[in-house]
């Protein structure tokens, strides 16, 4: 545990802040303070172009007074600033009353005592040195600029490590998680002016700097393997525009994931309250337990329990024990991702642990867990999908992203697609787009692989909310086939 | 409901001066940024959340030069107090001492090359917004609540004023201060059923200059449009675009306009066989696309404030002043973004990015109602959503219409049609744009939580390329 974070006093702020609450009359209180550390180092060309590093530091007391939220923060850590950030949030709370028309309930939650978590990793990235690690990464740039056909290489590491205390009264909890992401991109520019890009798949992780040296990716055959990826995807050809069957590998069905599933089932927004900014979702909650979101071997849990999970935690920033629970069973829509306040709104129990403010100056939202499609036991092998499928397409790595306010319509891009003919992979093909309608989407999922094709992906920057707030979420899977997919021609989409 | 409790801490002066004094070796700059944000969001007619914060910043660029090569350290961390600026500064020497040369190294700026009016305010105190910037716009908005619901209409949406002070301080003597202040309203009504739903939204430095009955009627008069709809297909239609989507797109075209990443081939900008399509005709009419400091209304920092060096910016060309720009002139690329370094590697002017952007054209007038009374049969759009690059080499994006499509028929809206997804480079359509409106201050939709300051005009697309249906409503 990081120790210059643990040495504030830490449970003497929350006293002053959570006394001060209620001492003047607020119902519920709890304290927060957190330290959040980055680095990003981002190198161009095998030459340092961005090193920065940042630090965070602050509280905050958010109160339920008379039956209305009330949130205040402060940088400075004392009892003082405490007690004053409760005062204001009291204040807030009050003048917010006579606007606010829907009383705030929380479901309950079991007192969990006094609580200490990590999350699970090796070597803490913050005490690697800089130089160290601009040199690995100036190490792989150069490997790939000394093979043939590279003109360019991106090379980015962005590291965080987050440190939060949290009280309510009921629950201590004293948490720390680390996560990184290290990223390369190699680029290929010819005499005529085209230009192609391939990109590393290593999903970011919450992992320490071991996962840079190997563990848990091997960066080492990944990065061997781009130069020859690239060449390839230079000399391909252009895709034909229609219907393809799909083979989707993890490092792309992530994403889709993502966007399709993991915001369409959060329940605040399917409710309205993300209305006129991101938007509701067609999986609206008179759907619960009738809705076929998909065929009947998808089996989708949430969870903030996974190991190396960026949404993984011990408890969330409402004191709820992290858990795992079914979002979608045998293709039916079964479940939401849940706060405190949403659970007891809609009579639905305990919360499943999905708040999370992404500083101390932010009030907690409902944000995503790790949602993450399973895998079928004794499954197929990714090879053995694509021997399923005469005439598609594998769709390999992610890379563009869209979908509509309610979550229907989207449309995804990769780093690299192959062709398949008669169950055998016959070289890349590019310009390719896939894009489809939800439902219909996961309604054409013929086959799951098995749990040796399973990958668990995730994205460093989830935006919700207005102000915006960004979080870390992982989402695993496995390769899957899809029948009848569009297709589409990017070159042909722009008009060129 | 939130507040940041007001404190006492260092003033930003303050601590840029014990900064660069702490300073053991080499060059240092120190920027000091006080922040305070005061928003409201609202939903069915009744504020959700409400809050007010303050942050404080400061940010430690460590320079250690040897020979030519120069290494930068960056360190930055809130909350600092003044007894903690000299650990900054030490972190930040060492991480330098840990860097590799950087390839975008620069003398730093000095006091004679910069304005002497962003200097003169150095000593004031920073600026703060708080909650009462609100104050008549928010009696405004509990006006238009009640006569939404009386229309039987749900409004929601979301209003933020941010006030930042920004004090830049270099070894070299350099001392700059700017006071940025950024509003912007977001308005979204729906008929009782949630079937029909219209979207409008402005930028504003202060909140006096918004006219929420306005917008109200405004965005009234689109939900009753809708109350016929029709089903359309995907394809290429005549397209109005108002001022929004028009700066949404030309945004991201601008955030695209990078002279390093055109120099190496990268980008829609790069000429093949090398170099950059400067002096190329993009669009078929002769607008202008420029980016101004001191354009009225959309006032933004005249000198450049680079917290860390990326592939579009350089912490060696902080204080950097910056003059009225044209990255189109006439419908001809003029320039992309330059720091010191890539105007040294491509041979062209320095013309830093500048935080407001600008479309014209000379003698354009009208409105998107006179546009639309141009037109005999097209699509006119209310704003875009989720916009992502699908293709950096023509600079294909996607994205979705959002909040109202309409048919436009012998000069009428006819109706409101399904929504679409888009798939347009804004750089193909600068050559299918017929026809543009006056410019008038607008706020980009899909990017507003980055960039508020924007003046776009109306504009007419030919064959706006609808890709496919959106089930969205």
């Amino acid at each position: 545990m990081d120790p210059e974070f643990t040495a504030y006093p830490l449970r003497q702020l929350a006293d002053a802040g959570l006394q001060r609450a209620r001492q003047l009359g607020a119902g519920y209180a709890d304290f927060r303070a957190e330290r959040i550390r980055g680095q990003r180092i981002r190198l161009s060309d095998g030459s340092l172009e961005t090193q920065f590093d940042s630090d965070d530091l602050g509280l905050a007391v958010r109160v339920v007074v008379d039956g209305t939220w009330g949130f205040a923060s402060a940088v400075d850590m004392t009892s003082e600033a405490a007690a004053r950030a409760a005062a204001d949030a009291v204040d807030v709370a009050r003048v917010a009353a006579a606007i606010s028309t829907e009383r705030i309930e929380l479901a309950t939650e079991p007192a969990h005592g006094e609580v200490t978590w990590l999350s699970a990793y090796d070597v803490d990235p913050f005490d690697v040195p800089v130089a160290e690690k601009i040199a690995l990464l100036s190490g792989w740039s150069r490997q790939l600029l000394d093979a043939d056909g590279v003109n360019h290489v991106d090379a980015s590491l962005y590291q965080v490590k987050e440190c939060k205390f949290y009280t309510d009264g009921s629950t201590t909890a004293l948490q720390q998680r680390v996560r990184v992401h290290p990223s390369v991109t190699a680029v290929a520019v010819s005499a005529d002016g085209r230009f192609e890009t391939m990109r590393t798949l290593a999903p970011p992780a919450g992992r320490g700097y071991e996962y840079l040296a190997g563990t848990g990716w091997n960066f080492a055959a990944e990065l061997g393997e781009i130069p020859s990826l690239l060449a390839e995807k230079m000399a391909a050809p252009s895709v034909e525009a229609r219907r393809y069957d799909l083979v989707i590998d993890p490092s792309n069905l992530f994403l889709t994931i993502h966007e399709s599933i993991g915001h369409a089932t959060e329940l605040d927004r399917a409710l309205g309250y993300e209305a006129a900014y991101a938007g509701t979702s067609f999986a609206t909650f008179d759907k619960l337990g009738t809705l076929q979101y998909g065929s009947p071997i998808m089996h989708v849990i949430g969870d903030r329990t996974t190991e190396h999970g960026l949404a993984t935690i011990g408890y969330d920033d409402e004191g709820v024990a992290g858990q795992s629970w079914d979002l979608i069973a045998g293709g039916v829509l079964a479940g939401y991702q849940l706060d405190r306040r949403i659970a007891a709104l809609k009579g639905l129990g305990r919360s499943n642990g999905c708040a999370f403010a992404d500083s101390p100056s932010h009030m907690p939202i409902q944000r995503m867990a790790n949602v993450s499609l399973q895998p079928a036991a004794d499954g197929p092998s990714t090879a053995e999908l694509i021997a399923s499928v005469t005439d598609g397409i594998y769709v390999v790595g992610d890379k563009s992203w869209s979908i509509d306010m309610q979550r229907y319509n989207f449309q995804f891009t990769g780093q690299r697609f192959y062709r398949i003919r008669n169950g055998r992979l016959d070289g890349q093909v590019k310009d390719v787009a896939y894009q489809a309608t939800t439902t219909d989407f996961w309604n054409s999922m013929e086959a799951v692989g098995g749990p040796q094709t399973y990958v668990l992906g995730g994205a460093f920057n989830c935006g919700k909310g207005q102000p915006g707030q960004v979080a870390p979420v992982s989402h695993g899977c496995p390769s899957v086939v899809m029948r009848g997919i569009r297709i589409l021609n990017t070159v042909e989409e722009a008009g060129a | 409901m939130s507040a940041q409790s007001a404190e006492l801490g260092p003033a930003p002066q303050e601590l840029v001066e014990r900064a660069l004094a702490a300073a053991q070796s080499g060059e240092c700059i120190a920027i000091a940024d006080e922040g305070s944000n005061a928003n409201l969001r609202w939903a069915g007619n009744s504020l959700t959340t409400n809050g007010v914060s303050r942050s404080r910043q400061l940010t430690i660029i460590a320079i250690s030069r040897s020979g030519a090569e120069a290494r930068v350290g960056v360190v930055s961390r809130a909350g600092v107090r003044s007894g903690q600026v000299p650990d900054l500064v030490a972190e930040a020497e060492h991480a330098a001492t840990e860097a590799t040369p950087s390839e975008d190294a620069q003398p730093l700026i000095t006091p004679s090359d910069v304005l002497t009016g962003a200097a003169s305010k150095w000593d004031d105190s920073p600026g703060a917004t708080q909650i009462g910037v609100f104050a008549g716009f928010a009696e405004n908005l509990g006006h238009a609540f009640a006569a939404a619901a009386s229309a039987g209409r749900k409004l929601y949406g979301f209003a933020e004023h941010q006030l930042t002070s920004t004090y830049v301080g270099t070894s070299t003597g350099l001392r700059l201060r700017h006071d940025q202040p950024t509003g912007r309203l977001e308005l979204n009504a729906k008929s009782a059923d949630m079937t029909r739903s219209a979207w409008t939204g402005t930028g504003t430095r202060d909140f006096t200059d918004v006219d929420v009955a306005a917008l109200e009627a405004d965005l009234g008069q689109r939900l009753g449009w809708a109350e016929r709809s029709l089903e359309l297909p995907a394809g290429r239609y005549e397209t109005l675009l108002p001022p929004t989507a028009v700066a949404d797109l030309m945004l991201y075209m601008y955030w695209s306009a990078g002279a390093k990443d055109a120099l190496d081939g990268r980008t829609v900008f790069s000429k093949p066989g090398g170099g950059t399509r400067i002096g190329e005709q993009l669009a078929s009419l002769p607008v202008s696309l420029r980016s101004d400091p001191s354009a009225p209304g959309l006032e933004c920092a005249p000198f450049v404030i680079a917290h860390a060096s990326s592939r579009d910016s350089s912490v060696f060309d902080n204080g950097l002043p910056m003059a009225a720009t044209d990255w189109i002139a006439n419908g001809v690329l003029t320039a992309l973004t330059q720091t010191r370094h890539t105007a040294q590697l491509s041979g062209h002017p320095v013309t830093p990015g500048i935080d407001n952007l600008l479309l014209t054209a000379p003698g354009a007038t009208g409105s998107v109602a006179d546009l639309v009374g141009r037109t005999s049969r097209g699509l006119l759009l209310t704003c875009l959503w989720y916009i992502r690059e699908v293709d950096p080499q023509t600079l294909l994006l996607t994205g979705l219409t959002r909040d109202g499509v309409y048919l436009v028929e012998n000069g009428e809206v006819t109706g409101a049609v399904n929504n679409f997804r888009f798939n347009e480079s804004p750089v193909g359509m600068l050559s299918r744009i017929t026809e543009v409106g006056g410019t008038v201050p607008t706020l980009p939709r899909e990017w507003a939580d980055y960039f508020t300051r924007a003046a776009m005009p109306p504009a007419r697309v030919e064959g706006f390329n609808m890709s496919s249906v959106s089930q969205a409503s």
